[in-house]
């Protein structure tokens, strides 16, 4: 008896670690998102005190460099706005537990789809906008939604595991639309398509600076009202729909929704489909508002893994991803301003590790008492 | 930290557990129990599920550790911070769910964590080793037999072997006859005695009055977290005031119920062969069926097939021959839908994995059956107001218990989960319900509640097949009995009338463990 209590008495109090059993206030999965990026941030700055430079300042240059001014506010939002679009892409597939690592491919996909329709071309370049930019759209995620359904389709009639087919699939898009912007639709032999015509183009804030001064110089675009409008949809699909029901209860017990004779393989078929359209919109909005162009360096940039990490910060909530995403946009500018690597990916990196641990305080509350045997 | 026990009697305690107190999120599953276990006796200790037993044993073989309180084992206190310390004092501990290595030897894994033998197994010389100390305690297995090939029986054998090696003087069962066919309860009792003849002291935790009483030397009974006797000597009270002990009142011990009045068959299971997960056989032929208006029992030991039946039933799962047929329309082998919107319930065995989804509301779980429908399902969106009013009056209806409708499911306790599932079934009004273990691990309030509302879908007509391990639960609701065995229909017996619970529960017995009806009857025990 006696040297094991020694040892336990040693300690003047106790920590123990029990599972919640009552949901917490509403107010406290905010102030723990919250506490976990000031947490963040501090460790960001230790490291960057760490690594010889100046935290306080380094920060203030982040801030100035991402939201100073309208200006780089507006960068940021045209940063954020593939982002939005592919992180609700994944945020579908993720909720019914899909891991759709393919949103890359898909965007990239959507946006050879959206090109096609001027380079092929489909409709003449004098067509009027407001005939250009729907088509465009619907080609877009037609062509996300291809790219979607194969990989469900598969998962769904033979199981193939989905992060694979996704993945590799990526690789496949890419390959896709060098094939064309090198060999079909190159421009003088460069690695790019011709420049789009004016219609075929998101309408920018700059373009109204004449009645309004203060746009000027903006390049926001289109893009962002349709990323906006989709999450709403999306929103009122996942929790106010008879088939977000569906996807939701698969999402949290595919048993049950068997029980409850939902038919699992279909709607691993439409899901994936949704989320390519999603993606392909992306792809769509990136390069009728932004690059103007086919071309694979800008837009194969990335987005589509982005939006994994976004999905997943937001907890799949469409409406949080909007605002994760301008988050995440204005680190990718600063990141530009500061350094073009290092820094702010470390500090994406530790904000993504404490959100994601932070969750832990979500499900289990930790109880100090002090010891007694 | 040095006080004696303070034992006055002669006989020396072996255990003596003083003031426990165990807390658990929510719950004082421990509130200051005192525990004495006295050398040589088999101590029954009683309970409804929840009421701590299992947590103040596991306290006793150092899986859980006390908040405040002392154990003394031979009059010495004693800290445990693992089970192996508990072992080292000489308790161990057989878990209801056993802990073995399926595609290991007995002598493996007994011989698991031990430090003998150091790097050469040499198992022939343990083998040989364990069967004799299998033989002396009357626990016959083979010690170079794979689990996987063993029964629950004689798995829990192993695991009590496993025990006696590590050298334990008092031995805790849990709940030891749960997953045994009656004549292997009779089998385990006897080697439970064999080692009270050899020295060894036995904890017996049950909820099951009758097994008690007849094995037990003295009895302890917990009560919510609190002990309401403790060591009365079994011999001198009644099975009665064990169960007010328990439980706090007067325990119905048969539901009164109606004479039944069936009327035309609902359900028909036609010859039906089925595989389980494994891919092996397990319906090998099951013919049944159940009328409007009357409740059917399906006993069994856990495991003959059971499972397989209501799952092949309710469409999720696929049979090689035969077919169902519910009203006239076949279901087997038609997806699950099909026999919901034919009026089909089902009633899961597994309440979290199946029976609902645990992370969403209240709400989403209620329509889960009926979301595709009027008034909750309007032009493809879900009126999550008329939802919620469907769960609020659900709620009342069925007593859960519950702040708001919104909370997630995986917060609510097993008796308030099988409400939510059995509300939703109910509310359907089936034309036939199964129903699978619906009171397994429910406290006695929470089981007369949920029997209650299986009798009253009887009453309104509809056809129940109610697929229960609890022969007493089956005997005061059904009206008729199908045994199974091995995936096999050993015999139909009709409850009430001139039969005698206590002639039906030998017959019974003797199907649960793989006679036909018609050998019982051949040797003319019943007509």
């Amino acid at each position: 008896m006696a040297d094991s209590t020694s040892i336990k008495q040693r300690m003047p109090f106790r920590i123990r670690v029990e599972p919640r059993l009552s949901e917490p206030p509403v107010w406290y999965p905010a102030l723990v998102s919250f506490g976990a990026l000031i947490v963040a941030l501090v460790l960001g700055g230790i490291l960057i005190t760490f690594a010889g430079g100046d935290a306080i300042r380094s920060y203030q240059h982040i801030a100035k460099a991402s939201f100073g001014d309208i200006g780089v506010l507006s960068d940021t939002i045209v940063k954020a706005t593939p982002i939005i679009l592919v992180a609700l892409a994944c945020s579908v597939a993720f909720r019914m537990k899909l891991w759709n690592i393919g949103a890359e491919g898909q965007f990239i996909m959507g946006a050879f789809g959206a090109s096609a329709i001027v380079l092929a071309p489909v409709l003449p370049a004098e067509t009027p906008r407001w005939i250009f930019i729907p088509v465009m759209m619907l080609a877009g995620m037609a062509a996300g939604a291809i790219w979607g359904f194969i990989p469900g389709y598969l998962k769904a009639k033979f199981n193939v595991n989905e992060i694979i087919s996704t993945l590799m699939l990526n690789y496949v898009a890419v390959a896709w639309v060098n094939f064309w912007i090198f060999g079909v639709w190159t421009e003088g032999g460069f690695q790019m398509s011709r420049k789009f015509p004016e219609g075929a183009s998101l309408p920018r804030l700059l373009e109204y600076a004449k009645s309004i001064p203060a746009l000027r110089g903006l390049t926001t675009h289109l893009g962002l009202v349709i990323g906006i409008v989709a999450a709403v949809i999306l929103w009122f699909i996942i929790f106010r729909s008879r088939w977000g029901y569906e996807i939701r209860l698969i999402g949290d017990n595919p048993r049950a929704a068997q029980y409850a004779g939902i038919n699992i393989a279909q709607n691993t078929i439409w899901v994936m489909m949704l989320s390519g359209a999603l993606a392909g919109l992306g792809g769509m909005s990136e390069i009728a508002g932004v690059v103007h162009r086919l071309q694979t360096a800008p837009i194969a940039a990335g987005y589509g893994f982005t939006g994994i990490i976004v999905a997943w910060l937001a907890k799949l909530n469409p409406i949080v991803i909007i605002f994760v995403s301008i988050l995440f946009g204005a680190l990718i500018l600063a990141g530009r301003e500061i350094q073009p690597s290092g820094v702010p990916k470390m500090i994406q990196g530790i904000i993504l590790v404490c959100l994601i641990a932070s969750d832990f305080l979500l499900r289990y509350r930790i109880i100090i008492s002090r010891g007694e045997e | 930290m040095t006080e004696q026990s303070s034992s006055t009697s002669e006989i020396p305690l072996i255990v003596e557990m003083r003031g426990i107190v165990k807390r658990f999120p929510g719950v004082l599953a421990n509130d200051h129990v005192d525990f004495k276990l006295l050398h040589g006796e088999i101590h029954g200790l009683l309970g409804e599920n929840g009421a701590g037993k299992s947590t103040l044993m596991n306290v006793l073989a150092g899986l859980y550790r006390q908040e405040v309180g002392t154990i003394f084992v031979n009059g010495v206190p004693k800290v445990f911070s693992s089970p192996r310390d508990a072992i080292k004092a000489g308790i161990g501990m057989v878990h209801q769910h056993f802990m073995l290595v399926p595609s290991q030897t007995v002598t493996e894994n007994i011989l698991l964590g031990l430090d003998e033998p150091r790097f050469f197994l040499r198992l022939p010389e343990y083998d040989s080793k364990i069967a004799e100390l299998g033989e002396r305690f009357g626990l016959k297995v083979d010690p170079r037999a794979k689990i996987w090939q063993l029964s629950v029986g004689e798995q829990q054998r192993v695991e009590i072997l496993k025990m006696l090696y590590r050298g334990v003087d008092v031995l805790i069962m849990d709940e030891p006859t749960a997953v045994l066919a009656p004549q292997e309860i009779e089998g385990l009792f006897v080697t439970l005695r064999a080692m009270i003849a050899q020295g060894k002291s036995v904890i017996f935790i049950s909820h099951k009055l009758q097994e008690v009483s007849a094995i037990a030397d003295r009895v302890s009974v917990l009560r919510r977290g609190v002990c309401t006797a403790s060591g009365v000597a079994s011999k001198g009270v009644s099975r009665q005031e064990l169960a007010r002990l328990m439980v706090g009142r007067e325990v119905v011990f048969s539901i009164d119920k109606k004479p039944s009045n069936p009327q035309g068959v609902v359900l028909e299971v036609d010859d039906i062969y089925a595989e389980n997960d494994k891919g092996l056989p397990a319906l090998r032929g099951v013919s049944l069926n159940v009328r409007a208006g009357e409740i059917v029992g399906v006993a069994g030991v856990a495991g003959n097939g059971q499972s397989e039946i209501s799952q092949v039933i309710a469409g999720m799962r696929q049979c090689k021959q035969g077919q169902v047929l519910l009203n006239g329309d076949k279901v087997s082998n038609r997806t699950t839908l099909f026999g919901i919107q034919h009026g089909m319930a089902y009633v899961p065995e597994d309440r979290t994995h199946v029976g609902s989804a645990p992370n969403l509301s209240i709400t989403d779980n209620v329509i889960m059956k009926n979301y595709r429908k009027s008034p909750i399902s309007k032009n493809g969106l879900l009126d999550m107001k008329a939802a919620t009013r469907l769960a609020n009056e659900l709620k009342t209806a069925y007593d859960i218990i519950v702040p708001s409708v919104s909370t997630p499911v995986r917060l609510l306790s097993g008796g308030n989960l099988q409400r939510v599932i059995l509300a939703r079934e109910i509310s359907g009004l089936p034309a036939f319900m199964v129903a699978v273990q619906p009171t397994r691990g429910l406290d006695v309030g929470a089981i007369e509640g949920v029997q209650r509302l299986l009798l009253a879908q009887r009453e309104a007509g509809a056809a129940v097949l109610l697929i229960s391990e609890e022969l007493e639960e089956l005997l005061s609701l059904s009206d008729r009995i199908y045994v199974i065995y091995e995936g096999k229909i050993m015999g139909e017996v009709k409850v009430g009338g001139e039969n005698a619970d206590e002639m039906l529960v030998d017959v019974i017995g003797q199907m649960m463990t793989g006679t036909p009806l018609e050998q019982i009857q051949k040797e003319g025990a019943v007509a």
